[in-house]
Order: C-alpha cells, then sequence, then structure tokens
C-alpha cells in the first residue's frame, strides 16, 4: 500500500485529494457539521421532548411512510420504464427518454401547484367521474335519451387527493420517477442479450431468466435508484407543500414542521428535527448500501 | 447563541444585499429596505410613491425603495439574521418584539409612534360563496355540521393568529368597543391599561369551539393569509374563509363580484398590524431621519386614503367616516384589552405546548 501511495501512474493524487477534500467540507461537511452544534444547544431532555412530540411524530410517520410508498411505486414503474425504453423501439421514444427528465428540471413549487389543481374536487382527475357522467349524459340528451345515468353515478372515479396522503404520495412518485429510471436504464444498454439466449437454451422459460439472469445483473443500480428516490421523498418541500393539507398530526409533513419552528424563532428545535430526518435519512440509505453489497459478493463469490 | 448565528448568515444577507446596499450614499440617493407581511404588496406600491413624492418636495433628496413581502414570522426572522431592513412594518406586535429582543429596535417602540405603532388597522370577517348557501352569519355557524372553513395556519400565519383570535374573543364574548368615534377610542384605550386579569383565558366555551373547529371543519391550514384566500377562491375548497378583511376584498375583486360575498360576524378583532425603525439598521447607515420621516407620513391624511382605498382601516376617525360604506362599523374588541397583549397571548395559544398544539394531540 505505501509503495504504491508514493508511486502512481496517473500524477496529481495530492491535489485532485485536496480539492476533493476541501468541497465536501465546504459544501457537505460544514453545513452538516452547523447542524449538528445547532442542536446540540438544546439539553437532552428538551431535544427529547422536541422530537417525540406527537405532532412531529406524526408528521415523521407521514414523510418517512409517503416517501417509502412512493419509492416503492417508482421501484416498480420505474424499472418497467427503463426496460422499456431500452428493449424496444417505437416511434416516439426518444421523446419519451427525454420526457423522463422532466421532474428533473420542472421547479418543484410548479409540479406541486399543478398536481393540486388536478387532483381537486373540479379537477380535471378529482371530478374526473362527475365530469365522464355529465359527457354521457349530454351525449345520450343530443340522442334522444336525456338524464342516461344518474349525475353522482361515477363518483367512485372521483380522484379528489388535494389535501389527503394520497397526493402527497402521488407527486412524491412524480418527484422521484427519473431516479430509477436513470440508474437502471444504463445497466440494461450495457446488457448483453446474449446471455438471455444462453439462459433460453438451457432451457430457462422467459420468467426465470428474467429472475436468475437479468435481475441479479440490474438490482444493485435499481436498488440504489430506489433509495435515492426515497432519500429525494423526504426531504421535498417545495411540491408537496402545495398538496399536503398542512393539518397538524393528519397532513402535514416534517419539513414544514421545521419551517414552522423556524417562523417561531425556535432553532434548535427546527434543527432538532431535521437532524431525525437527516440520521434516520442516513441510517435508510446505509442498509440499502449494505444490501447492495451483499448481493454483489454473493453474485461474486 | 444568537450571536454567532447573525454574524454566519449575517455574512450572507449582506452578500445578497450587497448590491442594493452599497457603501456610497449620496444625499440625493436615498434607499430604503421595507420588510413587511404578505397583503400588503399593493398598499406599499402606492405608499412608497406617495412618500417619494413628498420627501423629494421637502428636501430635494430622492427616496427609492426595496420592497420584500413574506409570512410575518419569517420575514422577523430575516431581519434577525442580518437582513438590513430600514423598517419592519409586519403582520403583529409580537414579530417586532422578536426583533427587539434580539436587540435591533430599541424597547418603547409602541409608544414610539401615535396608536400602538400600528397606522392602520384591520379586521377579520368571513367570505362566503354568492348567496351565501351555508348560511353563514356569526361565529357560532361555522361548526355546523357539514360547514368547511378555511383559515390560514395560526403556526405560520400572522392573519392565522389574527383569526384564532377573532373566533375565541367572538366566542368568549369579550368587551367589545365602537371604534369609529372618539369615545370609543378611549375607553378601548383606558380598558388596555386598566385591565389586571384576563378571565377570557379560561373560557370553556371559546376553548371546547375553538377545538371542534380546528378538528372537524378546517380541512386544509395554508401556511400564509394569501395561499388560505388562493384555496378558498381559487381552488374552491370550503364554504367559508376567515380571513383579513382586506384579503377578502381582494378575492372579491380579483374573482369576481358576483361570485363572493362579505360577511361581518356580529363582533370580532381589532388586527394591529405595526411599524418600527429598525434602530440598529438605521443608524449604521444614516436613515434614521428619512425612515421615521416615511413611518410617520402614514399617519397623514393622504396615506390615510390610500390606506382606506385598498380596504386597510384607517386610524384617522374622518377617513374612517368617509369609508364607512366598504368599511362598516362593526363593534370590535382589542388584544391588549381582551387578551393582556402579544406575549401574554402567543404565550398561551401559539407557543409550542400552547392551545394550538394541545388541539391536535391524540386524546390521552
Amino acid at each position: 500500500m505505501v509503495a504504491a501511495a508514493k508511486r502512481r501512474v496517473i500524477p496529481g493524487f495530492g491535489l485532485t485529494l485536496g480539492y476533493t477534500l476541501v468541497t465536501l467540507s465546504c459544501f457537505v461537511l460544514l453545513p452538516l457539521g452547523a447542524l449538528a452544534v445547532r442542536t446540540a444547544q438544546l439539553s437532552w431532555p428538551e431535544f427529547w421532548a422536541t422530537i417525540t412530540d406527537p405532532v412531529v411524530v406524526a408528521a415523521y410517520r407521514l414523510t418517512f411512510g409517503a416517501s417509502a410508498v412512493a419509492a416503492l411505486c417508482n421501484a416498480v414503474l420505474g424499472l418497467m420504464t427503463a426496460w422499456v425504453l431500452v428493449r424496444y423501439r417505437f416511434p416516439g421514444r426518444r421523446l419519451l427518454d427525454a420526457l423522463i427528465d422532466f421532474p428533473f428540471a420542472l421547479p418543484t413549487a410548479v409540479a406541486g401547484l399543478t398536481f393540486s389543481n388536478l387532483y381537486l374536487k373540479d379537477g380535471w382527475i378529482g371530478g374526473f367521474g362527475d365530469r365522464l357522467a355529465g359527457l354521457v349524459n349530454s351525449a345520450g340528451a343530443s340522442l334522444g335519451y336525456p338524464a342516461l345515468i344518474p349525475s353522482d353515478s361515477l363518483g367512485w372515479l372521483d380522484f379528489a387527493y388535494t389535501n389527503t396522503p394520497t397526493g402527497i404520495v402521488l407527486v412524491l412518485i412524480f418527484v422521484g420517477l427519473p431516479f430509477v429510471v436513470r440508474s437502471v436504464q444504463p445497466v440494461l444498454q450495457e446488457w448483453d442479450a446474449e446471455y438471455e439466449l444462453a439462459a433460453e437454451s438451457l432451457g430457462a422459460g422467459p420468467f426465470t431468466t428474467f429472475r436468475r439472469v437479468i435481475f441479479p445483473e440490474i438490482f444493485p443500480a435499481w436498488l440504489s435508484g430506489s433509495s435515492l428516490a426515497f432519500a429525494r421523498a423526504v426531504g421535498e418541500y417545495g411540491s408537496v407543500i402545495f398538496i399536503a393539507g398542512n393539518i397538524p398530526g393528519k397532513s402535514q409533513i416534517a419539513p414544514l414542521l421545521i419551517v414552522q419552528k423556524l417562523d417561531d424563532f425556535q432553532y434548535a428545535q427546527a434543527t432538532a428535527i431535521g437532524m431525525v430526518l437527516l440520521l434516520a435519512s442516513l441510517a435508510i440509505l446505509l442498509v440499502m448500501n449494505g444490501i447492495e453489497t451483499w448481493v454483489r459478493r454473493r453474485q461474486t463469490a | 447563541m444568537m450571536l454567532t448565528r447573525r454574524n454566519l448568515v449575517g455574512a450572507f444577507g449582506a452578500m445578497a444585499a450587497g448590491a442594493a446596499f452599497g457603501p456610497a450614499r449620496a444625499a440625493a440617493d436615498i434607499k430604503l429596505l421595507n420588510v413587511s407581511y404578505d397583503p400588503t404588496r399593493e398598499l406599499y406600491t402606492e405608499i412608497n410613491d406617495g412618500f417619494a413624492a413628498v420627501w423629494k418636495a421637502k428636501t430635494g433628496a430622492t427616496v427609492t425603495f426595496e420592497q420584500s413581502h413574506g409570512g410575518s414570522g419569517k420575514q422577523a426572522r430575516s431581519v434577525i439574521d442580518g437582513l438590513k431592513a430600514d423598517v419592519v412594518t409586519l403582520a403583529l406586535g409580537w414579530d417586532i418584539t422578536a426583533i427587539e429582543k434580539a436587540g435591533l429596535i430599541k424597547s418603547g417602540w409602541q409608544t414610539r409612534l401615535p396608536d400602538n405603532a400600528a397606522p392602520y388597522t384591520s379586521t377579520v370577517a368571513f367570505l362566503v360563496r354568492k348567496g351565501n348557501p351555508k348560511g353563514i352569519k356569526d361565529w357560532a355557524d361555522l361548526t355546523r355540521p357539514g360547514v368547511q372553513v378555511i383559515t390560514p395556519s395560526p403556526k405560520t400565519s400572522g392573519g392565522g393568529r389574527w383569526a384564532f383570535l377573532a373566533v375565541w374573543g367572538g366566542i368568549a364574548k369579550a368587551k367589545t368597543f365602537d371604534l369609529t368615534t372618539p369615545d370609543g377610542n378611549a375607553a378601548a384605550k383606558s380598558a388596555a391599561e386598566g385591565a389586571t386579569s384576563f378571565p377570557i383565558y379560561d373560557n370553556a366555551e371559546a376553548k371546547s369551539f375553538i377545538t371542534t373547529l380546528y378538528n372537524s371543519h378546517v380541512p386544509v391550514l395554508d401556511t400564509g393569509a394569501r395561499g388560505a384566500t388562493v384555496s378558498f377562491a381559487q381552488k374552491q375548497i370550503g364554504d367559508v374563509l376567515i380571513n383579513w378583511e382586506n384579503e377578502l376584498w381582494l378575492a372579491k375583486e380579483e374573482f369576481g363580484a358576483d361570485k363572493f360575498e362579505i360577511v361581518y360576524p356580529a363582533t370580532s378583532i381589532l388586527g394591529e398590524p405595526p411599524v418600527a425603525v429598525v434602530d440598529a439598521v438605521v443608524d449604521q447607515k444614516g436613515t434614521r431621519a428619512v425612515a421615521e420621516a416615511y413611518l410617520q407620513y402614514l399617519y397623514t391624511p393622504e396615506a390615510q386614503d390610500v390606506i382606506a382605498q385598498l380596504h386597510y382601516r384607517p386610524r384617522n376617525l374622518d377617513a374612517v367616516k368617509k369609508y364607512s360604506a366598504d368599511l362598516p362599523n362593526v363593534p370590535l374588541f382589542t388584544i391588549d384589552a381582551a387578551f393582556g397583549g402579544w406575549t401574554k397571548a402567543h404565550t398561551t395559544f401559539f407557543a409550542d405546548g400552547g392551545v394550538f398544539d394541545s388541539l391536535y394531540k391524540p386524546a390521552q
């Protein structure tokens, strides 16, 4: 090791390592340190009382719960999307591929506003059933059958999710989708179809081929994409704020509680809540990483 | 503890504000930063133009303004964290008190200007859909079955806090005053000075009403006054909006008088959004004279007219009379006489572990 450190094939190790450390310190470690210092201004009982307050706990549960559900949906939807984009050729594929990045580029507040308007009870999706019933009835009337169906008979097709936890999940799916697609896509692209042919020639059906041959290969990328989507969802504020109802204990997310504490000049309490979010996300990401490493090892072993 | 943070954030604040407030300040070119709360954009656009003309005529100097608007608590926090505001014009006294506690405003700011340093007032009323289909006429109607109420969160919005206090005082039948007369104003003032105990905080009826209201009738708590207006008027959520009177007018004018009606409850609260010069900043920048003149200008008949035209309630009783068609006389209770001032109201109702928090605690 020591010998290797003295003679490297590529020059400039000292310079680039220094640069990396400075960047990391300035933009990651310093803010994290400030967060810890600020939180440390609370005594232990104060800290504990802040983070175990029922309203705060409910906000954590909502934030992590909605993020987990959204990440799971994204894991499935994102994998399918990546698969379709890589394995099939169809008109409009490039356009679709470009659209995947849309949630990255769109200001989150715009996404939040759009979603909350769509899922209002008068919105396109929130009032879909009522609109459909209206359409059916007006079409019926023009054919001579007025009031074909009761105007509220399609109420089960009204997806009025604004100001509900379901609405939060929907926005988080939107925000997180590209993470999974963009993680899995390159691996699928590199994948050599000969392995599939080999599996087939050895008698594996399509399902077995996917389960035993393809999936293990894309699993690490898929898992890390899903974790990224989850982590992003936990911290998401701009978009969620428009669709969450902000009712304490019911539809209030943890990041909003932080803002609320700040507005009440309680910096230490705000950072305490942030600290818990951070540690929980970190723990979850570590576990995901652990699984990923374990799977890789098992594959190579 | 405040100091370290202020230094840190102050550095960034100074960087951000650097472009606007360069070191060179010729007498002929003064820049003032007015940090205000959410709904006053339109108001200060007009007031600033008026004052600039007056100041130019008087001294020959040109004043230009920078305006910042946002939630009152957030704005106070920015100033504490180093935003170089010459004057603050916020939604409630508590937020200016917070700046005072940080050492940037001298104590006694509330008596340095007339009328509790609030050059205009407002009140809290209802906006309902045209024809008032749910028949909302007074506070007690808000918790009738099937009524959905939109109001901003008292945790993040000054307007939300005034609305909460208005409901509490309305249900608890707080003593009201006729503030359109000099006698009424004097009575309110002496009641505030003479009050020693505030039984209104123990009013069981108000407590249970507030609990029912926020738990079962409020489907969404927007973070700011404007957000609540948008939820009600544009997103069409709820049957009644409880908000600043001036916000109700704005909704009516913006979205069409054929869609909404303003309903005044039998009694309401006198909302006093106060103003103050940020001593630490004006002394450093040398803008004290102009900043003080600016705030005094708000009390002139000319500014009081602008205030009334934008649906805030003027302090000047002549202006009150002149605009009484749009701003009807409602018997009002005051925060000082009924609740013993902001510090007490804030600690009891809105601070962590206060009454508002307890509303959402699951039953033990």
